[in-house]
């Protein structure tokens, strides 16, 4: 390895980046007299103008409430919702846009298909299987209804590198669970598992697949048809969209045959005092005013990606990802965790004497906004020895240089406490 | 904002060489403090005889705010009757809370040094998790936890 500094720009990237970096006016100001540089993207990403200015726009010109009402805002607003359906059903290329269901995020998603699909299939004896990679969205769920049926809840292992053990999965995947639910994208670590080959073998053997995608539609084309799962579930604030707004996609028989969570107005056709007639899909599942605005600003955000392109975003996020994995493993002192071939734009590292909320603390003290912690991950943490890891999370408006002040800063971190 | 008000010269050196960081093997008192937010543990033994705090340790691994706060603690009560441990306790909390106004910051001694943290909420809870253990230890509870 040359040890002469690459000398790198901007310039570099395939993208316009200050004109992207204009687009997100959070990013132009600075955090304790220094200027701020966003690492934390994989908690939440930060917003373009064009997303807030749909949010904005919906609640000065066509706010009204959605599928009831007569007047012209209640028609503006159910179209505008109804097509920003209509756009995300695209965005992951589902075959028909009534799969799919606006929700409050990826964590309602899985509850949802937990509560509604699995509940009412699972007996004792029955497993369900995820893994150990898992932010606990996509385990918590599923202990509950364990809990609830007397079903067993088994974990995927993972190696060394942060990646599933396959043989692991095969071994387990072998004793038909009712289901395997499995992150796309690992957020503690940013591995990408082979969710296809991994669905493969999961119907292989009978077993319908849920994919957690919260890691994976902020960095990637998503084609739930390729991917050939049966549940997709994603958040809309992970990928430049509104808090509060996520979805998730089913196949539309089993939509059918799932009966809702909630009940409440617009998820039913027919009330009387002794029964209701559910409305149809997915309307069954969205009872109550939904997150109108947030549905509308994820539709925005989906725009504003494909017009960057998401294999334009993938490729800068790589070269990001290469860069920090190459700064960080010379900086002295820090130890990358998660070292999988396949690795979406999050570098996991820990640093020799400083504990990663000193780091933290630190670094925001240097503008550097990045995660300390155990990332909800905490049986992988426990699987990996560690209390916590510090985590820096790239999006395709962050700069070589921010990753070159990142790894300055853990020097002078190292400096102060080591 | 000064690093160096949080990361006092005090607070460096009790991380970087922990006072009292060691199991006492038959403590009169004993219980663990856990801080979900950040994963700090830490277990507090005590050795309380007629009153008085005759010995205590810890161990555990934690950030540095946490582990300077546990050393300065357990060198700031062995010895120490254990009323004044609940005082400090107290003197403590507020001073790391900003409620401290009315302190005398001289007679707490090195314990002052921790009084940077007030300026940075979410790390406050590092500081106190071993005086919330103690207290716990003290009350004959087992377990603390900073929520």
């Amino acid at each position: 390895m040359s040890t002469a500094p690459e000398k790198l720009s901007e310039s570099d990237s395939p993208l316009d980046l200050s004109a992207i970096r204009a687009d997100f006016p959070i990013l132009d100001q600075t955090v304790q007299d220094k200027a701020l540089c966003y690492l934390d993207n994989a908690a939440t990403a930060q917003k373009p103008r064009q997303v807030i200015d749909a949010v904005a726009e919906y609640y000065r010109r066509d706010n009204a409430n959605i599928h009831r009402g007569v007047h012209t805002l209640a028609e503006r607003a159910t179209a505008a919702y109804e097509s920003a359906r209509e756009r995300m059903a695209d965005f992951i290329n589902a075959s028909a846009t009534e799969e799919l269901i606006f929700l409050r995020g990826t964590t309602e998603a899985i509850n949802l298909v937990a509560q509604s699909w699995a509940r009412p299939r699972l007996e004792p004896g029955d497993e369900i299987l995820v893994t150990e990679l898992d932010h606990h969205s996509n385990i918590v769920p599923w202990q509950l209804v364990c809990e609830q049926t007397g079903a067993t809840l088994r974990a995927v292992e993972v190696n060394e590198r942060g990646e599933l053990d396959l043989e692991s999965f095969e071994a387990l995947i072998s004793r038909r669970p009712r289901l395997f639910a499995v992150g796309h994208v690992s957020n503690a670590l940013g591995t990408i598992n082979p969710v296809k080959h991994l669905v493969e073998r999961a119907h292989a053997f009978g077993v319908p697949v849920l994919v957690d995608g919260a890691q994976a539609t902020p960095h990637m084309a998503v084609d739930v048809q390729a991917l050939g799962c049966d549940f997709y579930a994603f958040s809309g604030h992970k990928m430049y969209g509104p808090t509060g707004i996520g979805a998730l996609w089913s196949r539309k028989e089993l939509l059918t045959e799932m009966p809702p969570c909630q009940g409440g107005g617009e998820m039913i056709k027919m009330v009387s005092i002794e029964r209701s007639v559910w409305n149809d899909v997915p309307h069954k599942f969205e009872a109550g005013t939904p997150n109108i605005a947030g549905a509308i600003g994820l539709a925005a955000a989906a725009d504003y990606m494909e017009s960057i392109g998401l294999d334009a975003i993938g490729d800068w996020e790589h070269r990001l990802l290469e860069h920090a994995t190459r700064r960080l493993s010379e900086t002295p002192g820090v130890t990358l965790i998660g070292t999988a071939e396949q690795k979406a734009a999050v570098v996991s590292f820990v640093v020799d004497g400083v504990h990663p909320h000193d780091l933290g603390t630190i670094l925001d003290s240097e503008g550097v906004a990045i995660r300390a912690g155990h990332h909800c991950a905490m049986p992988l943490m426990e699987k990996l020895g560690l209390p916590a890891t510090a985590r820096a999370s790239m999006a395709f408006y962050n700069t070589l240089e921010e990753i070159d002040t990142l790894a300055d800063a853990l020097v002078r971190a190292r400096e102060l406490l080591a | 904002m000064d690093l160096k008000d949080l990361y006092h010269e005090i607070i460096v050196d009790h991380n970087r060489r922990p006072r009292n960081f060691r199991r006492i093997e038959n403590p009169t008192r004993v219980s663990e403090g856990y801080n979900p937010l950040c994963g700090d543990k830490l277990k507090l033994y005590v050795v309380e005889k007629d009153g008085v705090i005759e010995d205590v340790a810890f161990e555990g691994s934690g950030c540095a705010i946490s582990m300077a706060s546990a050393s300065l603690l357990t060198e700031r009560l062995k010895g120490k009757p254990a009323e004044e441990a609940e005082t400090l306790f107290g003197q403590m909390h507020d001073l790391l809370t900003g409620k401290g106004e009315d302190i005398d910051t001289e007679a707490l001694g090195k314990l002052a040094a921790l009084e940077g943290v007030k300026a940075y909420p979410s790390r406050v809870k590092c500081a106190t998790l071993c005086w919330h253990t103690l207290h716990a230890a003290l009350q004959g509870e087992d377990l603390a936890t900073t929520e």
